[in-house]
């Protein structure tokens, strides 16, 4: 049964809308895929300066840090504080789940937007609202919070300790706004997916990206309630003077921590798997070969989805847990490792025998891989909790989310972003400027946690601004390796501009960019380059997968969705 | 400004309906989230039983009956939309919206009464669960009123009538809430 | 909108109003497990009889009651862990002053309106 509707016939005939209409409170799913793509990238530049300044500190401890100023040990810990909380919340969130699933869904599900355009609208004002006062906690009288992007109470519910009275309630309503925000934007994305596919996509031709950012929208709206009863409950404790985490009142401070790591495991797979899905996609493409296994990489990303909720306390091993709750987490997260491996195989056996194309996306997509299964190797060590006594707190914990959050925020958006830059824009990106940019990421990057690893495991806790009062930490060896690591830091900020200044150029190029540069099968690269308002000139009908790269009958190495047997 | 997209329905239930059951599923878990914190405590502690005792049982239960009358309007407002009957459901809609108000009269007389005699939010930990609790509860009884009225506006000219099943299964959620809110937090025996 | 049977709503509602009656007379009584049965045991069935009856969860295609039945699952699940931390007094490397200050002046019957346990 197919639906030979085209687009803008049969609704609303309207003329170009001015400016404000189309770029400012544009429903158009593209216009707010890109503002949230600006947004999140902006305070990506936020949260790297933050990281700038305070690895300055940490390797130059009491030095004036140019262009910031003194770090004293509150700004220490807001900067560390706020780095953490901007780069999940801020950059990754918005960027692989907001970004790249507004832009994608309704294109590669064949149709003209998102189901609930104006909720979309919303959604992203809801979101900005929240960045916006996020950044007014920097300028309040007390600064900004820095009780650690895991709020434990009573550090952030009691302004006495935290002694950021305003900043730490400014914090929890950002948090607590943006959590608003992604439930909004999910139910948009999740119903778009369940309904609104092309005639003839079945479940199983839909890319796996979509997939992912879809699952990972479910995970959030199934995983984010107890932490905003959690936030509201601690916004009371900081503000009303409740004592729902004050064991001095009848209070249990380990509750805000269920609360929080319930959320916040299944929060990590939830930007995992817009990634992993960005990853599957771009491997494809470049490797000229179907993925190597459809419907097992879904069971396991469903399984992923359901065990994340069952692993939350390996988070709290030395919290002072129930020891039979914590074998039990040990063996939850342990197993856990097993299906995001298998993913890692099944992305490896989809390499294996194609014909690789190393473009700027498939490089970051292939660094992906390899700096995450590090990341995911080391976090075996963290997961069993015998081992996890020595080294909770450690850099060792730092060095493995690191190894697992850049890939994710940082090698997943550069893969994706590189990819669909020519369809987003219209214009391709300079290879060789990319290839400059990804080397100059990806070998700082390691540079800089390589070492984090070993001064964990040599016992440097975290969250500690100035190590000479800890002999055995201020080692001349060990400050090495720290200036080592910031040294590495800077090198890599510095190749950023070879990005932006890529940006630019290829956006301002004359040249335009093909329809289907890359050859691929997907539906978005059937609309035109740049997509219009209503996406298509003529609503497409899906006759087959994905991924039919290289298939016998064809002549091509391609073969799209839309083109009739 | 209904894009196509909005109309398809691969899933089998329409796109609106399909979204505010996902609504529902993520506010499970937030108002999951803070019963099953109170309901730890609750059983840990046999004084909150008696902390408890100090809560307006009638008037718990009056709301409980509001609640579930609004409900029924809700519900018989829904019959009179798929009947096609605008104005009917708009009407029913605004006995709905006229419960969802009466409710929080009743609990505003009911707090200012409980603050007066010095049960307030800080008293002890009982007493901040139950205003935190009942009152996201009750923002979510506004958010519904606010809803349904402007629903009710467009059905009473027969526009939209679509969504007054969907602001129906919002408010009959809201309702079940309650419906498990009032013995946790009024029957203390 | 689907073309389903309604139910008798009305008879549902008197049900209901005739449950809520029963679960506030039921703790009266003060025998704990009556009261668990009218209170919480009722409430549950009026959940089931509004989601039913009310929210047409029966018509609506099998998924939508596997994913609200998920998150309760999750609850029940939320609860099972966090409970044995939660619940108690002392823990590992742990007490709560306050609790326990209160436990006992309870028990003595100082403070509460019983007299203690």
């Amino acid at each position: 049964m197919a639906e030979t509707i085209s687009t803008h016939a049969s609704h609303d005939e309207h003329h170009d809308p001015s400016f404000i209409w189309k770029y400012v409170f544009s429903t158009d799913h593209k216009m707010i895929a890109k503002q949230y793509m600006f947004t999140g990238m902006a305070m990506g530049l936020i949260g790297a300066f933050m990281a700038y300044a305070f690895r300055m500190q940490l390797a130059f401890p009491g030095m004036d840090v140019p262009l910031f100023g003194l770090v004293t040990p509150a700004v220490y810990n807001s900067l560390v504080t706020n780095h953490g909380t901007i780069m999940i919340f801020w950059v990754a969130m918005p960027v692989l789940i907001a970004a790249f699933g507004n832009f994608l869904i309704p294109l590669m599900l064949g149709c003209d937007d998102m189901v609930f355009p104006r909720i979309n609208m919303l959604s992203y004002w809801i979101f900005l609202l929240s960045a916006v006062v996020l950044l007014t906690s920097f300028f309040v009288p007390g600064g900004a919070f820095g009780g650690a992007w895991t709020a434990y109470p009573p550090l952030s519910a009691k302004a006495e300790y935290s002694l950021t009275p305003l900043g730490s309630s400014i914090w929890v309503v950002a948090v607590g706004l943006e959590f608003i925000a992604f439930l909004l934007g999910g139910i948009n994305f999740v119903t778009t997916a369940m309904n609104s596919r092309a005639p003839g996509m079945r479940l199983y031709d839909i890319p796996i990206v979509v997939w992912m950012i879809v699952i990972a929208s479910i995970l959030f709206m199934a995983s984010v309630g107890p932490l905003l009863a959690g936030a509201a409950m601690l916004f009371m404790d900081q503000q009303v003077g409740t004592a729902f985490f004050d064991p001095n009142k009848g209070g249990d401070p380990i509750l805000w921590q269920h609360l929080f790591w319930f959320f916040g495991h299944p929060e990590v797979y939830v930007v995992l798997l817009p990634a992993l899905g960005i990853t599957a996609d771009v491997i494809c493409t470049f490797s000229r070969k179907k993925l190597f296994a459809y419907r097992t990489v879904l069971m396991t990303t469903f399984a992923t989805g359901v065990l994340s909720f069952t692993v939350w306390a390996h988070h709290q091993f030395v919290a002072g847990i129930d020891p039979r709750m914590a074998n039990i987490f040990t063996i939850t997260t342990l197993l856990i490792s097993v299906p995001i491996a298998e993913l890692c195989f099944v992305y490896i056996a989809t390499l294996y025998g194609g014909s690789i194309s190393l473009t700027t996306p498939m490089l970051w997509a292939l660094s992906f891989i390899a700096t995450f299964l590090i990341g995911g190797v080391t976090g075996i060590f963290l997961g069993a909790s015998g081992a996890d006594i020595y080294m909770h707190d450690t850099y060792f914990v730092l060095a493995h989310f690191h190894y697992t959050f850049y890939p994710i925020a940082i090698i997943g958006t550069f893969a994706g972003f590189t990819y669909w830059f020519p369809k987003m824009f219209g214009k391709m990106m300079d290879e060789r400027l990319g290839k400059i940019h990804f080397w100059g990421s990806i070998i700082p990057f390691n540079a800089i946690f390589i070492p984090l690893f070993y001064l964990g495991v040599a016992g440097q806790h975290r969250r500690i601004f100035d190590f000479s009062n800890y002999p055995e930490l201020a080692t001349p060896e060990m400050q090495a390796i720290r200036i080592f690591a910031t040294v590495s830091l800077l090198v890599m900020l510095a190749f950023q501009f070879v990005f932006f200044y890529n940006c630019i150029k290829s956006w301002m190029s004359k040249e335009k960019a093909p329809d289907n540069p890359w050859k691929a099968n997907t539906l978005e690269w059937v609309a035109p380059t740049p997509p219009p308002h209503g996406n298509f000139k003529e609503l497409p009908t899906v006759y087959r997968g994905p991924y039919e790269f290289s298939h016998p009958d064809r002549d091509e190495d391609y073969w799209p969705q839309n083109e009739p047997a | 400004m209904r894009p196509i997209a909005n109309t398809r329905s691969v899933s089998g239930v329409p796109t609106a309906r399909l979204a505010v059951w996902w609504v529902i599923a993520s506010e499970i878990v937030i108002f999951g989230g803070i019963l099953m914190s109170y309901l730890m405590h609750r059983l840990a502690h046999g004084l909150w039983a008696d902390y408890a005792s100090h809560t307006t049982t009638w008037v718990g239960a009056l709301n409980t009956f509001v609640l579930l009358t609004s409900s029924l309007s809700a519900v018989l407002a829904h019959k009179c939309a798929v009947n096609g009957d605008g104005p009917g459901a708009a009407k029913r809609l605004l006995i709905t919206a006229a419960g969802g108000l009466i409710f929080v009269v009743v609990k505003s007389f009911e707090w200012t009464y409980e603050i007066s005699h010095g049960y307030t939010i800080t008293t002890n930990t009982f007493w901040s669960f139950y205003y935190t609790a009942a009152g996201l509860h009750a923002l979510h009884v506004i958010a519904g009123v606010v809803i349904m009225l402007i629903v009710a506006a467009a059905a009473k000219k027969g526009r939209d009538l679509h969504r007054v099943e969907i602001i129906g299964i919002y408010w009959h959620f809201v309702d079940l809430v309650w419906i498990f809110l009032f013995p946790l937090l009024y029957i203390a025996k | 909108m689907s073309e389903h049977a309604h139910p008798n709503y009305w008879k549902v509602y008197w049900w209901l109003l005739l449950l809520l009656a029963i679960s506030i007379a039921g703790p009266e009584l003060g025998i704990q497990w009556v009261t668990l049965i009218t209170a919480f045991g009722i409430a549950i069935v009026k959940a089931y009889m509004v989601a039913r009856n009310f929210m047409h969860v029966s018509i609506e295609p099998r998924f939508v009651t596997y994913m609200l039945v998920t998150m309760l699952v999750f609850m029940l699940l939320f609860f099972m862990a966090v409970a044995p931390d939660v619940m108690k007094e002392t823990g590992s490397n742990w007490v709560k002053p306050a609790w326990i200050q209160e436990n006992l002046a309870y028990e003595a019957g100082e403070i509460g309106d019983g007299a203690g346990h």
